[in-house]
């Protein structure tokens, strides 16, 4: 049976800790438990549950920084920051419609540990380049902090990008500081119909390379584009490449006429309206049409990331026959892709094509009992492994903190 | 001077002829240094109050000849200082008297350059400069710009992290490193990311970045390039207070704009650089704005109208906007030649480094003008105003008994003053030797020791430029040591289930 602690204040986070070493019993790490069905699952009986450590601390639009219990719901942030014409810029995705068919954003603190990030880490980057500072308990039962809450900041060795990402096996986050940005003013999405994979690659390639300031590089072949519904008219059976614009209107307007130009080569050229563009990214930054409602559960689902001109050929490379399905993002440098079931999930087959053409994958949509067995994250070469290992033992010499969540061995 | 090194260790000094001759069959020809009048130059970095002669200076030009020297040196216990082209301002690059140096000046070649993936891959020796000139025929640049631009190398800036003006926008040297090739102390080299984002598994590339020479040698960089803006054009803005001045900054922010370049400077850094370049500053202003807007025309132009709109709000007393490439150019030049030209009106300046929040701005200047009456030495302030980067630059005159201590206590008081503020202790030039000392500030002995045990997993043995960055060296052994409190623990009695 599972036991689940639940610390009332960061001195608690502390204790817990503490106790959790003295007795050696190793802790599951949870906020709000949306990401429980992602990554490896933990190897404990022990939880320790932040859910109380919620609640904004401050909030300074002006100088563009937010301070919270690492618990705080993403959602009630979002609200907050919507209020003042603000937003976290690098679009944390919501894993809830992948994993459950359900929205879950979860807690700041989960987003800061996965490093999300979404369509606009083309120009924002993810939760990583986001993260200003933190205070927290190490596997060693000690509180301590990094960072600060301004932007500019080289005063010690940068804490908060170790722990972006390193899905609560190094400390437990109490509380988080973020930089927020102003959300843009206006959007819109210039569609290109009907290209193959590879034609669509290449037509992201050129819209980078264009002074457009593009936000969002997706493509979505015709059997991905028809599992949501995108808006009359559009897609109609084909594929959709989308390109993003966002800014003040004259501009927008400016470089959607420029892009729409740069782009007729390739094929058939639509524009879209702020709200429908809105659309487009909210499903694709969800990856909505491998959601789990629509009847597609039990396939894996893996996200790739690669070189983003060699995107179309690593699909290509998984998926010969054309059994998978592929949703390109971050101009082809980022694969959703959503196999058939299999026994390992298809582990084998994207490892290799993954070592042929840079990159790195996580299996996302998984039973548990795959994800146990096979490896979620990419496994890194023995030099790079054992360095993390060493990071790990730095922090968390006992492996009190969600063992084995990233791989077996840390 | 108050600084002290790690005691050179003599056994190690015994050996530095032996030393010298094993690093020569490593790096044949004229890679090693080791005559006093050659290494003279290599005895201090931008931070030129402090200097010491290495025991011998190491130029390798390959990543196995890096590796090689350093798993020698590893063996035998001997330090190592790296160094790109020696511009820190914080002695990051200060070498050690029975240590060697490494200078990676010879790696100086730009691998690749790959437009489609909007990456270049660069040896570490390559200046920043040099990387936007590689790609700038082809509409392209890399953002990070330290003023240091023309000299530093881009090795530099990753270990240093380093900034420029252009960061409230663009981000600092972390937010555009893909990928490098380090070579650890043990001489085991490893390679980290690529032209993709997220190299998986722990950070490790954003805790190299900044660890200013501690955890590993950097022998390859992928960094990402931009394309060029369409256009840029900067609004100068003078105000009768730094209240206001600060107030704009706010008020511009809060209106959803981030301009590609935000800049402040006080009347005496104002009335320095107009002296030297003639840029046509207005002289009767506490306060001076350049806000730099870029990007398609049209943007611009929207911008730079709701910008004017609201400096007049803000009771600016004048505000002009370039019309041209070479006016804009005019109005930065002041700004980007500030340090020099305070450099003609004193002997010597002494630059800080501090971050604080904006609005404090007000208050953290007045409290330096105090300071400046207390410790009887001007100051002139340039401030990167978007993100808080606040550069004080004490004038004193070196040959004046006790004016170089004073200016170093009145620098002291200033980061402490920012790091009281909510702010920090440097935002952009490295913690090195300078404010080493001054880490407790903002950090307690548990926020420091878990930092070195960052540092223990990199470098085992602690002979990476050590005696940097933190004031109390601990070994590894000690640092790993646990203490459990068992039974001590009043967590049971907490609700549970």
């Amino acid at each position: 049976m599972t036991e689940t602690l639940r610390p009332r204040s960061p001195k608690e986070v502390e204790d817990a800790v503490q106790w959790a070493l003295a007795k050696t019993r190793p802790l599951e790490i949870i906020g709000n438990a949306s990401k429980r069905a992602l990554g490896r699952p933990a190897q404990t009986d022990l939880t320790l549950d932040l859910s109380a450590l919620h609640g904004v601390i401050f909030y300074e639009p002006e100088e563009l920084v937010l301070s919270a219990g690492a618990a705080t719901p993403l959602h009630d942030i979002d609200a907050m920051l919507a209020e003042k014409g603000q937003h976290l810029a690098f679009e944390p995705m919501d894993y809830g419609q992948l994993l459950s068919g359900v929205s879950n954003r979860g807690t700041i603190g989960g987003m800061l540990a996965a490093n999300l990030a979404g369509p606009r880490r083309l120009t924002a980057g993810a939760a990583r380049d986001h993260f200003l500072g933190f205070s927290g308990v190490s596997g060693r039962g000690e509180t301590f902090k990094s960072g600060g809450r301004v932007v500019k900041n080289v005063t010690g060795y940068d804490l908060c990008k170790l722990m972006a990402g390193s899905w609560g096996t190094l400390a437990a986050l109490t509380t988080v500081t973020v930089k927020t940005l102003p959300r843009p003013e206006t959007q819109t999405t210039v569609l290109i119909v009907g290209l193959d994979d590879a034609t669509a690659v290449r037509a992201m390639t050129a819209a980078m390379a264009t002074s457009c300031d593009v936000s969002g590089a997706a493509h979505l072949p015709a059997a991905v584009a028809g599992r949501i519904h995108l808006g009359e008219a559009l897609g109609a059976g084909r594929s959709l490449t989308l390109l993003r614009l966002e800014g003040v209107a004259p501009s927008v307007a400016h470089r959607k006429a420029a892009l729409t130009a740069a782009m007729k080569p390739f094929g058939e050229v639509q524009g879209s309206d702020d709200i429908l563009s809105r659309n487009f990214w909210r499903a694709i930054r969800d990856v909505m049409p491998f959601a789990a409602a629509r009847g597609t559960a039990e396939r894996p689902v893996w996200r790739i990331v690669t070189t983003p001109t060699r995107g179309a050929e690593l699909a290509r490379a998984i998926d010969p026959a054309g059994a998978a399905e592929v949703l390109y993002d971050w101009a082809g440098g980022l694969l959703w892709v959503m196999l058939p079931p299999s026994d390992d999930a298809g582990a084998a087959i994207v490892r290799r094509a993954v070592a042929a053409c840079s990159g790195q994958a996580m299996l996302v949509r998984a039973p548990p009992a795959v994800r146990a067995a096979v490896d979620v994250f990419e496994p890194p070469d023995e030099g790079l492994a054992a360095l993390m290992r060493r990071v790990k033992h730095g922090f968390d010499p006992q492996g009190v903190l969600n063992p084995g969540r990233i791989w077996a061995s840390l | 001077m108050a600084l002290t090194m790690p005691e050179p260790d003599q056994a190690v000094l015994a050996r530095r002829a032996r030393i010298a001759a094993t690093l020569s069959a490593i790096v044949p020809g004229e890679g090693v240094i080791a005559s006093e009048r050659a290494m003279r130059p290599y005895e201090s970095d931008g931070l030129t109050a402090y200097r010491s002669l290495p025991m011998v200076v190491v130029l390798p030009s390959t990543t196995d000849q890096v590796a090689r020297v350093l798993a020698y040196c590893y063996r035998e216990g001997i330090k190592v200082v790296p160094r790109g082209a020696g511009t820190s301002l914080s002695g990051g690059a200060l070498p050690l008297a029975d240590g060697v140096l490494l200078g990676m000046a010879k790696f100086n070649r730009i691998r690749e350059i790959d437009y489609d993936n909007r990456v270049v891959v660069a040896e570490p020796g390559v200046t920043n400069l040099a990387v936007t000139q590689a790609v700038e025929h082809a509409g392209y640049y890399y953002a990070p710009d330290p003023s240091s631009q023309i000299a530093c190398t881009i090795g530099g800036n990753v270990a240093e992290n380093s900034g420029g003006v252009h960061c409230l926008k663009y981000g600092m040297t972390t937010n555009n490193v893909l990928g490098c090739e380090i070579v650890l102390m043990s001489g085991e080299v490893v390679r980290i990311g690529g032209k993709h984002a997220d190299a998986g598994g722990y950070d490790l590339l954003g805790v190299i970045t900044g660890s200013e020479g501690l955890l590993g040698v950097v022998t390859e960089v992928t960094v990402r390039i931009l394309r060029k803006p369409e256009c840029a054009r900067a609004v100068l803005i003078g105000f009768a207070t730094s209240e206001d001045a600060g107030k704009c900054v706010g008020r511009i922010i809060s209106a959803g704009i981030i301009p590609g370049g935000m800049e402040m400077m006080d009347r005496p850094a104002i009335h320095a650089a107009e002296q030297f370049v003639h840029a046509g500053y207005p002289l009767d202003v506490e306060a001076l704005l350049i806000v730099e807007l870029d990007g398609p025309r049209p943007e611009v132009d929207h911008l730079v109208l709701r910008v004017e709109t609201i400096a007049k709000e803000c009771r600016a007393l004048s505000c002009k906007t370039s019309e041209s490439e070479e006016q804009r150019l005019l109005f930065w030049a002041g700004r980007k030649a500030a340090f020099p030209a305070v450099g003609r009106i004193s002997p010597d300046y002494y630059c800080m480094d501090g971050t604080i929040p904006r609005a404090k701005l007000p208050q953290v200047l007045t409290r330096i003008r105090e300071l400046s009456r207390r410790y009887r030495l001007r100051v002139a302030n340039v401030f990167h105003a978007g993100d808080g980067n606040l550069h004080p630059l004490i004038l004193y005159d070196a040959n004046e008994v006790g004016e170089l201590e004073r200016a170093e206590a009145f620098g002291a008081d200033i980061l402490r003053l920012c790091v009281e503020v909510g702010g920090v202790l440097t935002g952009e030039h490295g913690v090195g030797v300078e404010k080493r000392d001054l880490m407790p500030a903002m950090f307690d002995a548990l926020d420091l020791a878990q930092q070195q045990r960052l540092k223990c997993a990199f470098d085992d043995k602690g002979l990476l430029n050590p005696g940097k960055v933190f004031p109390t060296l601990h070994r590894c052994a000690e640092l790993g040591r646990m203490h459990v409190h068992a039974g001590k623990v009043a967590f049971p009695d907490l609700p549970r289930f």
